[in-house]
């Protein structure tokens, strides 16, 4: 063989011990738009560069140009897992803002609908991490149930995934008897099978070696990184925006904050677990107590402000107060009072933080989203600094990341 | 228990008329200092033995193109997670010298807000590590959410302030 035939490789590239890979940003092992530069020696992890943005919307932008209750609609696009909690904390903001206090009965609605969220969010987000663990089936399993929380928002508004659901001052109709028996095959249906797919990833071998002691991080760390929610509650901090700062009644409940200690994906997979049951209780004393109310109280469905609330469309065509009111808000002719506010509420991955500055105007002024997952992905470099590549998938899923809400 | 008026003193007594601006607007205690100042008062309010503010909540900025020669917000929200209680503090820029200190070395989490904050308002976050645009993309040459970028076409006439309760 001459010196000719032999195969020449580029300069310097023999030295070179590490290799580039590029994750994304569609990925089939990472569930939205992300994108990872990581630097791999091995299967192992130096370094990680997260690129975000590639669904940006500009909704900052666009709530500048919009009346209050059209803005409703894109918060329903930020946690698209868990459409309903943005759509109340948009909601209460308002309200806040405007001045308005909501009935019992409809806080406890709220409720309801915020707990129902809540699980459906957890059940994507735990099955989701079996999923990139190897294990399928509880994912496909538990879409069926997903589906009975789904069908429940069908019945109050209309729509399933990006819900718009309710109004400023309470929902846009009374809860008909269909969504309650549905509530009600949902409370005795779940458990059970909550209790199933526990079972299946519990204590299950497998499940546990491939997340226990990978993804980790210390109190210290994940409050530095602004982590809040589930995971920060898995490293050990016990703060619930629910607890720390009651909003839509949530005092009159009563109910436990799970906290974990390694932070890592396991305990944050145990801690949604149990978050679920927690939503779950509160489910059952939130539909205790909208039985109780009785005679006119039970048909009591939003705030007594006609004002801002938009009036039912039979009385806009036969009353003459409701037709005025409908065109005044419309016609954005109502007062809405300058000042600024910061309210946040306890979405399914942490918390979801309004900030609305008002002058005076029928439009926010200034209106900015504290989304907790763009905040917390981060911290990603450093919980996958050194792991496997594989532990780094399992990572990014149990971190809970919605593109939607992290782009905004 | 930490208070309102108690914050307000400790700040006083530290650094005195230079911070200013003190309202309570729905019951959070906002203020506002010098640009300069804004890692002082950072440190100082996570530092300090009763006042524990070592959660950064939120970072965002706001643009006011009528306050002439302090035209940028820079907007901190922070949270005391002990005594649970919220503040937020401002620091005004001029626009044509957005510079202000980072405080990615405080919080880790600043990093991307602050990321997020310049590619939206070109704050200039003196300090910052990775100062480059987060949600738009790397060509883009100005800083979108300023106010003097409007949503509409401006030669529509059906669409006007007047519209939006701003005649």
């Amino acid at each position: 063989m001459t010196e000719h035939e032999h195969i020449r490789l580029p300069e310097g590239s023999i030295e070179k011990t590490t290799n580039t890979l590029n994750l994304g940003p569609t990925h089939p092992a990472t569930h939205g738009v992300f994108q990872n530069i990581l630097e791999l020696d091995g299967e192992r992890i130096v370094s990680a560069e997260q690129t975000v943005g590639y669904i940006h919307r500009a909704f900052e932008k666009l709530a500048e140009r919009r009346p209050l209750y059209q803005i409703t609609p894109l918060t329903d696009r930020l946690n698209y897992c868990s459409s309903p909690i943005n759509n109340m904390g948009w909601h209460i903001t308002c309200e806040k803002l405007l001045g308005i206090t909501t009935p019992k009965r409809v806080d406890y609605l709220r409720i309801i609908i915020m707990e129902l969220a809540r699980i459906s969010d957890h059940l994507i987000c735990n099955s989701i991490v079996g999923v990139d663990t190897g294990a399928y089936t509880g994912f496909l399993y538990v879409m069926q149930y997903r589906e009975l929380i789904y069908e429940i928002y069908e019945e109050v508004c209309g729509s399933r995934l990006t819900t718009n659901i309710g109004r400023i001052g309470g929902f846009e109709r009374n809860f008909n008897n269909i969504a309650f028996q549905k509530l009600e095959k949902f409370l005795v249906e779940y458990p059970k099978v909550l209790k199933e797919f526990e079972n299946l990833f519990m204590r299950n071998r497998i499940f546990m070696e491939r997340t226990q002691k990978t993804g980790g991080i210390s109190a210290d760390r994940a409050l530095n990184y602004g982590f809040t929610g589930p995971n920060l509650r898995a490293a050990g901090v016990d703060y619930d925006v629910r607890v720390h700062n009651p909003y839509c009644s949530y005092e009159d409940f009563d109910f436990v904050v799970p906290v974990g200690t390694t932070g890592d994906n396991y305990d944050r997979w145990l801690v949604r677990s149990q978050e679920m049951w927690q939503s779950l209780s509160i489910l059952e004393q939130a539909y205790q107590k909208v039985q109780e109310f009785k005679g006119a109280d039970a048909e009591v469905y939003h705030a007594d402000a006609p004002e801002y609330y938009l009036p039912e469309k039979e009385d806009v065509y036969t009353k003459m107060e409701a037709l005025i009111y409908h065109f005044k808000i419309i016609m954005g002719e109502t007062k809405i009072p300058s000042g600024e506010i910061y309210f946040s509420v306890e979405g399914a991955n942490g918390e979801l933080g309004f900030y609305l500055i008002s002058d005076g105007g029928r439009t926010p002024y200034r209106l900015h989203f504290r989304r907790p997952c763009f905040i917390y992905y981060q911290a990603f470099e450093e919980l996958s600094k050194g792991s496997m590549l594989s532990d780094a998938i399992v990572t990014m899923s149990s971190l809970n990341l919605i593109a939607g809400e992290m782009d905004a | 228990m930490l208070t309102n008026d108690i914050i307000k003193q400790r700040l006083t007594e530290k650094f005195g008329e230079q911070v200013n601006g003190f309202e309570e607007p729905y019951g959070m205690l906002t203020f506002e200092a010098p640009k300069e100042m804004n890692l002082k008062v950072l440190n100082f309010l996570f530092d300090d033995e009763q006042l524990k503010f070592r959660f950064l909540t939120d970072l965002c900025a706001v643009h006011y193109p009528d306050n002439v020669g302090r035209e940028l917000a820079v907007v901190y929200h922070l949270h005391n997670l002990i005594d649970n209680i919220r503040l937020r503090f401002k620091v005004f820029t001029d626009i044509n010298m957005p510079d202000v200190y980072t405080a990615s070395g405080l919080f880790s989490s600043a990093n991307w807000m602050e990321r997020e904050t310049y590619d939206f308002y070109g704050v200039n976050f003196v300090g910052h590590p990775n100062l480059k645009r987060i949600l738009n993309v790397d060509e883009m040459d100005y800083f979108p959410l300023r106010k003097e970028f409007p949503l509409e076409d401006q030669s529509r006439s059906d669409k006007d302030d007047e519209m939006f309760g701003r005649g």
